[in-house]
């Protein structure tokens, strides 16, 4: 195990720099927006890799319910923060791509407000976590995180309708893709799920270990007095 | 089912009769509805058709700043005493419990919303121009929407650090589509200008999406301790 992390950072810093130069140098500019549409190239890999976590998050959730393995709430807790860190990304690349695009940092559309209701559900999700006291704090962060699944499709279909019936002086994306251009996107998402992986397994071991250091602490300071006396 | 509507029954009337000898809940969130309501009136002084466009977002978001008050009271009187530990030994089933929290909550709440509605139509000189009947099933639904998941959330957040902070970090966030479901419902109804209908469907979804969630996991969160 701790011969193939250092190997896979390697890769994965080598995929991520190819994935630089591609976007950068090798895909084609784009007709209207010139060359600031490059940020589509991390934009979009962001928020797939996110909405990948975010999922897996909610597997491991239902998993940690059903079966209370803390394997799946160690997966849980590292996918929420991940993602979140992720989200961020979008959230930022999003309105820098939109201020020269479409004159705007923010509209109120349907996938950008989507995006903006998961972000603030998985924060008060690790908000939970980090304020919740007793030992019980994995149980109700899956409940929480089983409760923002059920919330996304209907933040999409409110947000949907309440945009549709208000429709917005700017047309984003739609139509076809260069195919060079998915080339391109494709290898950043690649080289955006490796990172992902990468830091997710590191935050994993950390958290395993820091999970192995409380119990061995509790179970010290259960031993103690009796070693005293 | 009778076991369970039996003890629903003893609980919320247990409930009833507490506040209704205390009024805690109902003066604290009524006094704070009313901060708000002024407050809002202060700093926005609307003409009678601005105030069609706004009232339904500030009536909304007042009742939701005064649920929470309530839903922050409702787990915290069975913490004394140890009344909460008793009721996880015993064999009484969990729902029960969590529908008449819920309900209880949904009559303080409605109570509430019926006297403060008069207030806000004095205020605002809102004079609705849609089918102003339609304003009923929207309230109901509304309320229901707010105090199902708030019912649950307090009860999550009682095993947490400032517990009456945490509250509203949970239930905003998941209660965005019913609360833009029900300001966008009002303010189809007081402007007169589309339909609620949709609205109306996605807050009876978002209720028996919510319940249901709420009456899987209550037992598990209940328990864990």
């Amino acid at each position: 195990m701790k011969k193939i992390f250092p190997i896979l950072a390697i890769l994965t810093a080598g995929l991520l720099s190819y994935a630089l130069y591609e976007a950068l140098i090798v895909a084609p500019t784009e007709q209207t927006m010139g060359d600031v549409q490059r940020i589509f190239y991390y934009h979009v890999p962001s928020a797939w890799t996110a909405f990948l976590l975010f999922t897996i998050n909610f597997v491991a959730s239902i998993v940690y319910l059903i079966r209370r393995n803390s394997r799946a709430d160690a997966v849980a807790v590292v996918t929420a923060e991940v993602g979140v860190v992720f989200c961020t990304v979008v959230l930022v690349t999003g309105p820098l791509w939109a201020r020269p695009v479409w004159g705007i940092w923010w509209t109120w559309d349907v996938r950008l407000t989507s995006t903006l209701v998961l972000w603030l559900i998985y924060v008060s999700y690790i908000m939970l976590r980090r304020f919740s006291t007793s030992g019980q704090t994995p149980v109700l962060a899956a409940a929480l995180a089983v409760f923002g699944a059920l919330d996304v499709p209907l933040v999409y279909f409110s947000i949907w309708y309440f945009r549709t019936q208000h429709p917005q002086p700017v047309i984003g994306g739609g139509g076809s893709i260069d195919p060079r251009m998915l080339h391109v996107l494709l290898i950043n998402w690649l080289a955006f799920s490796c990172f992902a992986f990468l830091i997710c397994w590191s935050r994993y071991r950390l958290e395993r270990l820091q999970r192995d250091v409380e119990e061995m602490q509790s179970l010290e300071s259960l031993l103690e007095p009796r070693s005293v006396r | 089912m009778s076991l369970l509507s039996n003890i629903t029954a003893a609980t919320l009337a247990k409930d009833i009769r507490l506040e209704w000898r205390s009024k805690d809940a109902i003066n604290s969130m009524l006094f704070f509805a009313l901060l708000v309501v002024v407050v809002f009136s202060f700093s926005f002084d609307p003409l009678a058709e601005e105030s069609r466009q706004i009232a339904g977002g500030l009536i909304w978001v007042s009742f939701l700043f005064a649920a929470v008050v309530a839903l922050n009271q409702t787990w915290a009187r069975e913490i004394r005493n140890q009344v909460l530990d008793a009721y996880r030994v015993s064999p009484a089933p969990a729902n029960s419990l969590f529908l008449a929290k819920a309900l209880g909550n949904f009559i303080f709440v409605a109570i509430l919303e019926a006297l403060m509605t008069p207030l806000f139509v004095m205020f605002y000189k809102l004079r609705p121009l849609g089918p102003a009947w339609q304003l009923i099933p929207i309230a109901a639904l509304g309320t229901w929407a707010l105090v199902v998941n708030g019912t649950f959330f307090a009860a999550m957040s009682l095993r947490t650090r400032a517990r009456e902070i945490m509250l509203p970090l949970l239930l905003f966030p998941i209660s965005i589509p019913a609360l833009l479901a029900m300001v966008r419902s009002t303010t189809a109804i007081l402007t007169g200008e589309e339909s609620a209908k949709f609205w109306i469907v996605l807050l009876l979804a978002y209720d028996v999406v919510f319940t249901t969630g709420c009456l899987l996991l209550f037992e598990t969160v209940l328990q864990a301790e």
